[in-house]
This record gives structure tokens, sequence and C-alpha cells, in this order.
């Protein structure tokens, strides 16, 4: 597989170190040319295709399939139902941990939810299979569907988001709303959204007698791995993975999802390799999505415009048979100093595939609210959003009263700030109109996500011919894992880029942990860090102890490694090429691992966080409604910046979202069925290019000891915190209609004009 | 796939008579038809596949003044020829503004009439829709229908016709050209799409094996040049369907309104020419008032099919702007950001 080793680099990558360099995707060539292999372009010999039919129903069974109508369809080998599928060795209803999810695998014939699999047809072409599926004809017995954030009795969950508690509490917040001088007691609603990455969920699988090879997109390799272990009780390590790229996941790939399984099943059942990939509609159900929620905010704030009280409860759904809460409230702990916090959940249970980490979960929908409601306090006080915002700056987290380890978003107000021009806003809204008679509004939103470590293992080498490699499970979203991480190894190894062989994407590689919570570059990186220390220092050993060596005896002074050569740290006049000290050592290569682990001991002490501020301009025709964002500004401090160029698509790719959560994306639910009726990319709205305005991202320095060695607090989900009440706020500010309901429609702007 | 028959006829009789058969249909880009297909919504035996026949692809001005665009003419095409724009602004500007450059690029003159209905009901097979399957009820009625009819909408169907070239057609009296199993024959654009009633499933005029051949916009079309836009509110800048939209032409002589043209799109099974408020601009000064005046009546007789009241009220907004707008006269060159609302905005550089 070429895409794998990505040694030879383009003519136009930059030379010098190479952490901070803005290099462009490594692998970037290979994906213009269409030469990077994604899960669904493998084709082995006598593969199948399978195609999953889904429930129309949202609740009740499955009454019958005409199985033999399908079968009878030419090109098609076998149909695949609860009747007739391939055993698994563990029932996928077991939660060992909070981190298996429960999945439609054909256990039963019961339906949870609509577009949930039902069965599977396998043939000899796409066509044949798509059309087996139709011909199956399901008949159901329906029973009433569950629908909306009051389908049913509130419970309070036992955890939301990743086992944080339900509630939270920081002083007495009716005492603190009783003495304000000013209160907002405000509702927000956020709509269910679904991930929608380019590329489908896919899985090509082949079986072997026991041993399993998977080509899939997968944010987790080792997580998907375990699962699949257990679910077919076969061992690990009689899988083989291949996940090299990802045409996005946002969550959506970060367990093995029902249709993986299934496709892994229909391979068992027919003995031959089989390739299953969902349409774009069938995403709408069983590989997760964001659930809606409905969050009231009450607020108080003294004279002087400091906040006594910070009341944020969300209301969310589950489905009827798991559990993810998004954790909507807990965007309310970390950014305003308040003297009292409270935040708290509840939630319904509702007939749809269970919701699940979209990228930022709970911060992204908590965020919408809690800037839109911070907005509306600081225009109750009288007092400019920046300056309001300023004045509630939390020195310390407020819920939990620990210092940071590090926060320069008072740099990121400022810099933005400066940069947008907003020291020229009306305090008063529906002030500003443009030349073509627009309403023109501005407006702003912190961000905040925090700065997660999870484990993670790689491996290195130093060979022989002076060259290097770094192995590390790692995956590549599109976020460019490929080149980041290989811009970390050769630092770590004392090498260019171009001298690194470097290997990721795989399951027989170290374990990676999982692409997710903005932690991948920081938790790997970690990982090749150490790695790369650890085999320098065997490297050194090698020299050190060698009489023959201009190195001899700089034990205690040490050595520094660069450019493929280590020195004397005290003298570097005297250094020795890997290769020199390798020869002669009559060694081929040194090799060692290194880990990537959050620190229990700071995490103890502190609380850390990246952190920005996002400004928005919109404009709003004053009679049609219709908006337009005009132009962003974010300044962000995320710590350490492996590569520049990347980390600004992450943000550019964050703020887009958190405009589309504005102004866009619903997916939009029938009330009786269930079914979702805008399941395309034709009806879903997401901005276009057209939508997207000019955007400028600036990356605020910020070193911080204490999140992991090297600094980085990780990029991929803030941007849409921020982003989203920014441009809502700006609505406001052009028009002085407040909406509380996402994505804003034009009707609620009709109101008057 | 449903397996289906695909025949590619060498000249139009051919093609009537293979679409004439039941369960025949013609098959043009396919940008709406595949779709359907591929949804289940449709499931033809035998696709007569038109866009190999020859002489439906040309602009031909005749020497009456008019124009004929041929049925296999692309969207794209029609929307760049810079005579066509110069003499139809509205009818470019309205092309430019659906769908995206890539559909475009494949649709066709004769496909995007003939488009069906957004309706997600009627896309999804697992719900009752009178429109596919006749007498089956309409899920839509009590259903998610913010986006549908306000105007001629009836207990059976409440769907919208979605195109947006269709409008400015429309209020330019367009003419359909048919070859038909008797032959040739012509109607106005207006009689092409029909009023759902009882028989929502019968969506046009068109009888089976019923060809269109091209589009005439008469010789008077061209008199609206100077004064004609089409306006479309939508939920994103571009790639995304009319919440509501209108095409207005003005001809305006010595200060007055000689005479006017407004339709609208988005709110009626069929695109829906606002005739009553023609009338009362014709002979009057183009005044806010007078513009408010036919707003208001172009919407008497609408009343809301469900969660869509606020489509009255932007109708009657949006036929106020685009008559301001086209009195104004068409720009000179088309908006960088064709029919929206922000068309005027500076800066843009793509739709
Ligand atoms: C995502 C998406 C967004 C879109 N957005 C917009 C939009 O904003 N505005 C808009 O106006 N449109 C929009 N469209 C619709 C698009 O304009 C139509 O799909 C296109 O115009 C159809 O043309 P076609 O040649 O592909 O027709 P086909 O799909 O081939 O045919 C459509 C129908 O017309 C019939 N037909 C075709 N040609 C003839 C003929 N000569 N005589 C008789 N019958 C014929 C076919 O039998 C079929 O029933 C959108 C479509 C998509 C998929
Ligand atoms: S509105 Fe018309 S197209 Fe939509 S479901 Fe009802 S009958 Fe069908």
């Amino acid at each position: 597989m070429p895409e794998l080793n990505l040694t030879s680099a383009p003519a136009n990558l930059r030379h010098g170190s190479n952490i901070g360099q803005p290099l462009t995707r490594r692998d970037g060539i290979l994906k213009v040319k269409g030469q990077a292999t994604y899960a669904a372009d493998n084709h082995p010999p006598g593969m199948l295709f399978a195609v999953m039919a889904v429930s129309s129903i949202s609740r009740g069974r499955v009454a019958s399939l005409d199985v033999t109508a399908a079968k009878r369809h030419p090109g098609v080998v076998d149909v695949m139902t609860s009747d007739h599928k391939p055993p698994l060795a563990v029932d996928p209803e077991i939660k060992t941990n909070p981190f298996v999810f429960r999945m439609e695998v054909l256990q039963s014939d019961e339906v949870r939810y609509a577009n949930q699999p039902i069965a599977v047809v396998i043939a000899e072409t796409l066509e044949a299979a798509t059309e087996g599926a139709v011909l199956l004809a399901p008949r159901y017995e329906t029973l009433p569907a569950l629908v909306g954030l009051d389908a049913g009795k509130s419970f309070v969950p036992p955890v939301v988001g990743v086992g944080n508690p339900t509630e939270n509490r920081h002083g007495d917040v009716e005492a603190g709303l009783a003495s304000a001088e000013k209160q907002i007691d405000a509702t927000y609603e956020t709509p269910p959204q679904y991930h929608n990455a380019m590329e489908p969920h896919a899985i090509v699988a082949s079986w072997d007698g026991d041993n399993l090879s998977v080509d899939m997109p997968t944010q987790g390799l080792m997580l998907s791995l375990g699962r699949i272990a257990e679910l077919f009780g076969i061992a690990p390590d009689k899988i083989h993975i291949r996940s090299p790229f990802l045409g996005g996941g946002f969550g959506s790939k970060g367990f093995l999802a029902g249709p993986q399984t299934l496709g892994i099943m229909a391979a068992k059942l027919v003995g031959r390799p089989v390739k299953l990939v969902l349409r774009r509609e069938q995403m709408y159900g069983p590989v997760g999505h964001r659930a809606p929620t409905r969050q009231r905010l009450r607020i108080g704030a003294d004279g002087e415009g400091r906040l006594t009280a910070l009341d944020h409860h969300a209301r969310t759904v589950s489905s009827t048979f798991d559990d993810f809460y998004e954790p909507a409230a807990d965007a309310s702990h970390t950014l305003y100093a308040s003297l009292a916090i409270r935040t708290s959940h509840d939630a319904v249970r509702v007939n749809t595939g269970t919701p699940l980490f979209m990228r930022a979960p709970g911060e992204a929908t908590g965020s919408i609210a809690l800037e839109s409601a911070i907005d509306e306090m600081a225009w109750a006080c009288g007092i400019d959003p920046l300056a309001f915002r300023l004045r509630n700056y939390a020195e310390v987290e407020p819920i939990t009263g620990k210092p940071f380890s590090s926060k320069a978003l008072r740099a990121c107000y400022e810099q933005g700030a400066a940069r947008f021009g907003w020291a020229k806003r009306s305090l008063q809204p529906r002030q500003m109109r443009d030349d073509a008679g627009h309403l023109v509004g501005w407006g702003m939103g912190t961000a905040t996500f925090p700065a997660l470590m999870f484990q993670a293992e790689a491996r290195a080498a130093i060979r022989r011919d002076g060259t290097g490699a770094m192995e590390i499970g790692a995956h590549d979203m599109g976020q460019g894992a490929w080149t980041a991480l290989a811009q970390i190894a050769a630092d770590g190894l004392g090498l260019d880029i171009d001298h690194v062989e470097f290997k990721a994407g795989t399951s027989d590689l170290p374990d990676a942990g999982i692409a997710g919570g903005s932690a991948h570059t920081a938790t790997a990186g970690a990982a090749i860090h150490s790695a790369g220390a650890a085999v320098i220092a065997k490297l050194a050993d090698l020299a050190t102890n060698d009489e023959r060596s201009p190195l001899f005896g700089a034990g205690n002074a040490g050595v520094v490694a660069r450019d493929g050569k280590l020195f004397r740290r005290d003298d570097e006049s005297r250094g020795e090429s890997y290769a020199e000290i390798l020869a002669r050592a009559g060694v081929a290569e040194v090799e060692a691992r290194g880990t990537g682990a959050p620190n229990p001991a700071a995490m103890e002490e502190y609380a850390m966080h990246a952190h920005g501020a996002v400004f928005a301009e919109v404009k709003v025709d004053p009679e049609l409604g219709q908006v337009r964002v005009t132009r962003m500004v974010g300044a962000f401090a995320a710590g350490r910046i492996v590569n520049p160029h990347l980390v600004k698509s992450q943000l550019f790719g964050g703020m887009i979202w958190g405009m589309s959560f504005a102004l866009h994306e619903e997916a939009i639910t029938d009330r009786r069925s269930g079914r979702i009726m805008n399941a395309n990319l034709g009806e879903y709205h997401i901005p276009v290019n057209a939508d997207v305005p000019p955007l400028d991202v600036i990356t605020v320095e910020e070193h911080d000891p204490h999140v992991n060695a090297l600094g980085i607090k990780g990029v991929g989900e803030i941007g849409i915190t921020g982003s989203a009440g920014a441009v809502a706020n700006a609505v406001w500010h052009a028009t002085g209609v407040r909406v509380r309901r996402f994505p804003i429609r034009i009707e609620q702007l009709l109101t008057q004009s | 796939m449903k397996p289906f028959d695909y025949v590619r006829p060498a000249t139009v009789a051919e093609a009537v008579a293979a679409a004439a058969q039941p369960g025949a249909t013609y098959l043009a880009a396919g940008t709406n038809l595949l779709d359907l297909m591929k949804g289940g919504v449709s499931r033809p035996d035998r696709l007569v596949d038109v866009t190999h026949l020859e002489g439906l692809d040309g602009i031909e001005h005749l020497a009456d003044g008019s124009l004929r665009i041929g049925a296999l003419v692309s969207n794209a095409d029609l929307a760049h020829d810079a005579g066509f724009a110069r003499s139809y602004p509205a009818v470019a500007e309205a092309l430019l503004s659906g769908a995206s450059a890539q559909l475009r690029n494949a649709a066709t003159v004769g496909g995007n009439l003939l488009q069906r209905t957004r309706c997600a009901y009627f896309y999804d097979t697992a719900s009752r829709c009178n429109k596919r399957e006749a007498g089956s009820g309409c899920d839509a009625r009590d259903g998610e229908n913010r986006a549908h009819a306000v105007l001629g909408w009836s207990e059976s169907c409440i769907a919208t016709h979605p195109s947006d070239f269709c409008v400015p057609l429309v209020a330019l009296d367009a003419i359909i050209e048919i070859e038909g199993r008797n032959g040739r024959r012509e109607i106005g654009l207006d009689e092409l799409h029909r009023l759902p009633g009882d028989t929502p499933q019968r969506e046009s005029a068109l009888e089976p094996g019923d060809l269109i051949t091209a589009v005439r916009l008469p010789p008077a079309a061209r008199d609206f040049a100077a004064h004609a836009r089409y306006l479309k509110v939508r939920e994103r800048t571009s790639y995304a369907f009319a919440v509501v939209s209108a095409a207005a032409a003005l001809q305006i002589e010595n200060g007055k309104i000689k005479e006017a043209r407004i339709a609208l799109g988005g709110v009626a099974a069929k695109p829906w020419r606002a005739r009553t408020a023609e009338d009362v601009l014709k002979g009057v000064a183009p005044t806010a008032d007078a513009f408010q005046e036919a707003a208001w009546r172009a919407l008497t007789d609408a009343k809301p099919s469900g969660d869509n009241a606020f489509k009255i009220e932007l109708a009657r907004r949006i036929v106020v702007r685009a008559l301001t707008l086209a009195a104004a006269g068409t720009p000179a060159r088309l908006p960088a950001l064709p029919a929206s609302p922000f068309a005027s905005t500076s800066g843009a550089i793509h739709a």
C-alpha cells in the first residue's frame, strides 16, 4: 500500500525543524489524484456487495420479509435476517462498559427507530443487492412512535456525556438569583443534527478461517478491534483493520457501528469477502447523531454586571434502549465567573438511534445557548458584550475553583476584537445598515473546549542508514494526522521529515488511542515524542559508552539529537551521525517504545482548556428575513501549534460548522412516524461555498507546561463553540429579534420590517 | 435496482411511440428521475432516453421575433447564452439561482419544466401520498409542511412545484411545443402544470408519449428586458429550493407602467401567475404603494396549508421587492449571487 509509506516527500516540503512548520498535507497529492484508498475503494477478489434493508417505522416489529422474492432476484446470493445469520459470540445488548453501545445487528425482529437495519441482502452486484433489499417488502406491526423533547415522562440520567455528573453546583443559585439586580430566564432549543461525514460508513470484510481482514474507516482502531474480537469470539491478533484515510467522522466513526458489524457477519455467512456501504439516508439512524436539546438559562447579575447566579438546565433525549446524554449544560462550568453556578440535565426516551458524540458534544449545544444568554444579560445590563464577558472573566475554573493550566483568553478577546474592529459596535441593536439597505449586526461568543489526553503508544526506530521510523496506529480523519504526527516524529527523532518513515492507520501498529475529544495530536504526539526520546537515549548509550566515539563519556552532560546527528550538549563541535554510531556498533537498528497518557497529578491541580473568542458579522434582509454571514474572526489559544496550516483548517471548519449550527442544520423529524424527512444533503442544509464568508483565524501564542510534554491542547472541536453563539448574537444585533430556537429561520425574522 | 428497458430512439417519432407504452418514461439528464428511481418513488419499466435526439438542443431566433429553446438545451448553456440573458434577464437569473453549477450543466430545459415536487412525503415511500399513489392519502397535510403550498392546494395535495425556471417563463407567456401520438401541438406554460384538485397524480396536461420538444418565448417577452428580475428567498445562499420566489417584469413608458408581469414560485403546484396583481399596475406609476397593492392582490386567495402562514406574508414582501428591483432596472450584468436578496452585496464571487 503506497499510501501507508509517506517517506518520499513532495518537492515543496519545507526543511528545518519540523514542529511549527505550515507543511501542506503530505497525503494531499494522493487525494487529489484519487490514489488515496478509502475503505470502499477496496475490492478483494470474489467480493460480494451487501445492502441493508432498513425499517421505515420507528417502533414495533418486523412482521414479515419476502426473502423468497429477494433471493429469486438474479444475482442475489443470500439474505441475512434475524432468522438467518451467523451467531455472535456475545450478546451485543450486553454493555461491558459505558463505551460499548448497543447495536442493531439482526438479533431480533424488534424495531426501535427508523432506518434501523432489518436485513442485509448479499449479491454479486450492487444493483442486485439494492433491488433485493427493495423486494423484501417488509411488513410491520407498528406501535405509536415516541418523538421529540416532550415524548414522555422525563427522568434524570445517572450521568451525562462521558460519565459526567448530571448535576453540578457551586454556591447557592437561588440566593444568587434573589439578590440579582437583573435577571434573565430564557429557553433555547437546538435540533437533532447528523454527522454527515462526506464518506459514508463502509466496510470491506474478508474471512480466512478464523482470520479477519477489514477495511473500514474508524476513529478508534483498537476500540474497534476489541469490539470485533469480543463479538466474533476471535483473538485480537487474528484481526487486521486498515483505516489509512477517513472521509470525516466527527464522532460517528469512534465506535464500531452496527452496519459495519453486519458487513463482517455477512462475509461470514457467505464465506466470501463482502463490501457494505451505507447510503446517505441510512446514516440517519444507526451511526449516531447529536441529540436535540431544550435549555433553560436563568442568570442573575448585580448592578455592575457581575454574575450572581448561572443556572443552566438542559433537557435532551436518548434512545429507548441505550444511554447517551448530550452534556449541554456543562458548557457553563468553565467560562464565566459567577457567585453561584448550577448545571443540571434531564431526558426523555424517544424512538431514535442512540445519540452519540458529535463534534463538540455538549460544548456545541451548550455554547450556543450560554453565549446567547450571556449576550441577553449584557444587553439587559446595558454593557457591551465583550466588556461584559471581561467583567465576568474566570480567573479560576468557576465550577471547581482550580487554576487554569494556562489561559490566554484575554489575549484572544483583545486580538480578535482588534482584528474585527469590535470597538465601533453600537450597543443598541438594529442600528447598522449597508449601502444596499441590509441590516448589519455584530455578535461575539467565547469558545472553549477541554484539553484532553487519552492513552497511546508508539514505536520508534533508528536505522543503520541514518533514517528513522515511527509507528503508531493513528487515524487521519482529514485533519492531517499523516502530516502533523510525522512532524512530531521527525523532531522526536532528530531527523528531517524526509528521513522518517511514518506508519499509521492500521491495527497492527501500536495503539494510538482514539481520534476524538480533540486529543489525538496531543495523545499520539506525546507517545511519539516519548518513543523518539527513548530511542535517542538508546542510541546515545551506544555512543557515549564507546571509547571510539567523539561522544564517549558525554553521559552526564548529555547529548542533543539534530539533523541525524548526536552532539555533546556542552560542546556541539563534537558529534557523530546516527549512521556512524550504528555502523560501528554493528547494529542494524535501535528501537524503543514510548507512551502518551494523561497526568493525573496535573489534572488534579489544574483545569485544562483551550479558549477562543469569535466575532461575526451578519447581514439580514430587513423585509425578507434571509441571513448571510459576511465576516468572521476567531482568535484561539490552544497551546502549541504543531502545524499552523492544518490548525487553521480545523478552526475554519469549526467556525463554518458553528455558523451552520446557528443558521442551517436541522434534521426534520415527522412528529407522527419518527422518520427523518430530510435525510439527504440536498435538504439537510449545511453551508455551501456561497455561504462561507471571509474567515480570519488568529492563533494566539500560549505555552502550557502542564497539559502534556508538548504543550498541545487540540483544535478539532473548539471552533464550533463560540462561533454558533457569535452568529446568533449578530442576528439579534442586526434585527433586534432574539431567536431562541435554532437554526434561526426566516419566519422568525419576519416579525417586523 | 429494478431492471428496466433502456431505449435510445433515433427520431422524435420513434421516441413518442416508445414512450406511449404503459410504464415508459422519458429520460433527459436524469438529475431528478434517477434520484426518484433510486428511492423507489418512480419504478418505470422502460426509459426512453431523449438526449441523443437530433435538433432539440438549439436556441433559435424565429422570424416573428420569438425565441425557440430546444428541450435538450442545458440549464447552464441557456443561462450563459449572452444574447439570451440580455433579452430575458429574469429567466437567466432564475436558471442560475437553481440547484448547483454541476446540476445546471446536466439538467435540461424539458426536464426542469417537468421536475417533480420536493414534498418529502412524496419522496418517502413509507408515507401516504396521493400524488405517488392515487387515493392513498396525504401525510403532508398534518405533517412537516412548513414548505408547502399556500395557493391552489386541495385537501388531497398541498405540494408545490419547485422549478425556478418556470416562474419567469410563465410570467412571459412561454409556449410549450409538444410532439405526441397525434402529432404536434402547443400549449401555454400556464396550462402545462395542473393544480391538484382531486387528482394530484395527474400533474400536467401531457398525455402518454407526449414529448416536449421546445419552449417558445413570444415576441413580446423581450419588451420587458429593461425591467425584469427574479428574486428567490431560500435557506442558504445557494443550492437550495425557494422558500418563496417571484419574477417581476415591467414595461415602463413615460413614468407609467405599460404592462406588468408577476409570477410566484414555491407557493403552489404550478408556477403561479398573478394576473389580478398585474392588472392593478397597468397604467399607474411604479410606486411603493402600487407595488403593495399588487402584492396584496397577488395573495388574496392564499391560505396556509399547515405551518406555513408565514409564506403568505413573505410572498407579499417578495412581490413588492421584486417589483421594486424590476422598476429600478435590470442590472447590466447578472449579479454574482443571482436572485439572492444579497445580489447587490459586493464581494460575493460565486453561488
Ligand atoms: C439537489 C438538487 C437541487 C436542486 N435545486 C433546484 C433549484 O434550486 N431550483 C430548480 O429549479 N431546480 C432544482 N433542482 C432540480 C433540477 O432543476 C432538475 O432536476 C432538472 O432540471 C431536471 O432536468 P433533467 O434533464 O435532469 O430531467 P430528468 O430528471 O431526466 O427528467 C425529469 C422529468 O421530466 C421528464 N422529461 C424530461 N425531458 C422531457 C421532455 N423533453 N419531454 C417530456 N418529458 C420530459 C422525465 O420523464 C422526468 O419525469 C435541483 C435538483 C437537485 C437534485
Ligand atoms: S402534499 Fe401532495 S405530494 Fe406531498 S404527500 Fe401530500 S399528496 Fe403527496
